[in-house]
């Protein structure tokens, strides 16, 4: 049992350490593998927990798949994350802090960590138990519950993936352009001034302020800068 | 209060790391790296719920006994419930998630509902994904400040090529 504890422990310090990172990190690949390295690390904790399917899903879903989604995207959009004022820091971590605390406050009422006689863990995931062997006749209970007791939730969880997908095609078409098309700006001036968050630091002129980026990007942002100042002096 | 807190510290850690994770979706401008606190946060989540669903001494929630039709030899099967004896020790004798035989298993339910967040997790990671790939086309950045800079000062609503 001692060798369990300490490698929870090793787990969670690991999982401390890297959510520390992401949160320091600009650099966006970075952030993109070191949430992988969390979905790994987690998925190993899972194992120690007894979790073993969970843990199966979250090395293969959670830290294979999403972590090459996030890589796509990334490549797609941005290398680098611009730094947050410190000012605007504070509230975030104030609110974070509040709800953390209530949280602590809340570990009081829940039952102690391994019970088994706890609420969660009295009725109906016996019931699971005891009826799997004779109602389903496969040793899994895990896999008995997803595709048979559970099974409309299931299907509910494939309609959705299936709806997600749909989503993207939407949103990003098949011709392989995604990323790479960019709007011009053509729409009507509005107002002269720029956004009231943006008032304090001043942005250059009119369009983003390129980031220090890979040379791909550079020259689609150089054609968007004329074509809204055109629309500037022609609707003022 | 204080004492169940270090009696329980894997919910504590679950909590920094929740807290941490609700942290980058606030305080960052940059929509990846939100994504990726709310991934943070998310598999946090699931952290609770197992850690909820583990019962001390169990093991995962695969049966180890024969005779029920289940696909086991009968060495493993023997293999397992002896081990299980040596770590469950005496105490684990009544547990709640226990099985006909004296096999403590962890429950079954929180990985079930976990496995169905993760998949629906990724999903909607995909969309939001393909929605920031969307947004940069438009505008060109992916940092908040210079969108709301941008929906500011001009009325994107006709934007064609």
């Amino acid at each position: 049992m001692a060798s369990t504890i300490l490698l929870d422990i090793g787990f969670m310090a690991m999982l401390v350490v890297v959510a520390f990172a992401i949160v320091r990190l600009r650099s966006l690949f970075a952030i993109v593998m070191l949430q992988g390295v969390y979905s790994l690390v987690s998925a190993a904790w899972f194992v120690s927990l007894d979790a073993v399917d969970v843990a199966f899903t979250e090395a293969a879903v959670g830290a294979g798949v999403s972590t090459v989604l996030m890589l796509a995207a990334m490549l797609l959009a941005d290398r680098e994350s611009r730094p947050v004022p410190l000012g605007r820091q504070i509230g975030p971590l104030l609110i974070v802090v509040f709800a953390g605390l209530a949280m602590f406050y809340a570990i009081g009422d829940m039952p102690a960590y391994g019970d088994a006689h706890s609420p969660a863990n009295s009725y109906v995931g016996n019931d699971y138990l005891d009826r799997t062997a004779e109602e389903i006749h496969i040793p899994n209970v895990v896999t008995a519950v997803l595709a048979s007791y559970r099974g409309y939730d299931t299907f509910g969880e494939a309609v959705v993936v299936f709806a997600a997908g749909l989503g993207v095609l939407l949103l990003l078409g098949l011709n392989g352009n995604a990323g790479r098309w960019r709007a011009k700006p053509n729409g009507v001036r509005i107002s002269k001034q720029a956004a009231p968050a943006a008032r304090k630091r001043p942005l250059p002129a009119d369009a983003p302020q390129p980031a220090p980026a890979p040379a791909a990007a550079s020259p689609t942002r150089r054609t968007k800068k004329p074509t809204a100042k055109t629309k500037k002096g022609g609707s003022s | 209060m204080i004492s169940a807190v270090f009696e329980n510290y894997h919910y504590s850690v679950v909590i920094i790391l929740m807290m941490t994770g609700l942290y980058v979706v606030f305080s960052s401008r940059n929509l990846i790296k939100k994504l990726v606190g709310l991934s943070v946060f998310q598999t946090s989540v699931f952290l609770l719920y197992i850690t909820i669903g583990k019962v001390a001494g169990g093991q995962p929630p695969i049966l180890v006994e024969d005779g029920h039709g289940g696909g086991h030899g009968d060495s493993t099967d023997h293999h397992a419930e002896t081990a299980m004896n040596l770590l469950a020790g005496g105490e684990a004798k009544v547990g709640g998630a226990q099985h006909s035989a004296e096999v403590l298993y962890s429950n079954p339910l929180p990985h079930v509902l976990i496995l169905t967040a993760i998949v629906v997790g990724v999903a909607t990671l995909a969309i939001g994904l393909a929605l920031v790939v969307r947004i940069r086309e438009v505008y060109g950045s992916i940092e908040e400040d210079v969108i709301a800079d941008l929906d500011h000062r001009y009325n994107l609503e006709g934007t064609a090529d």
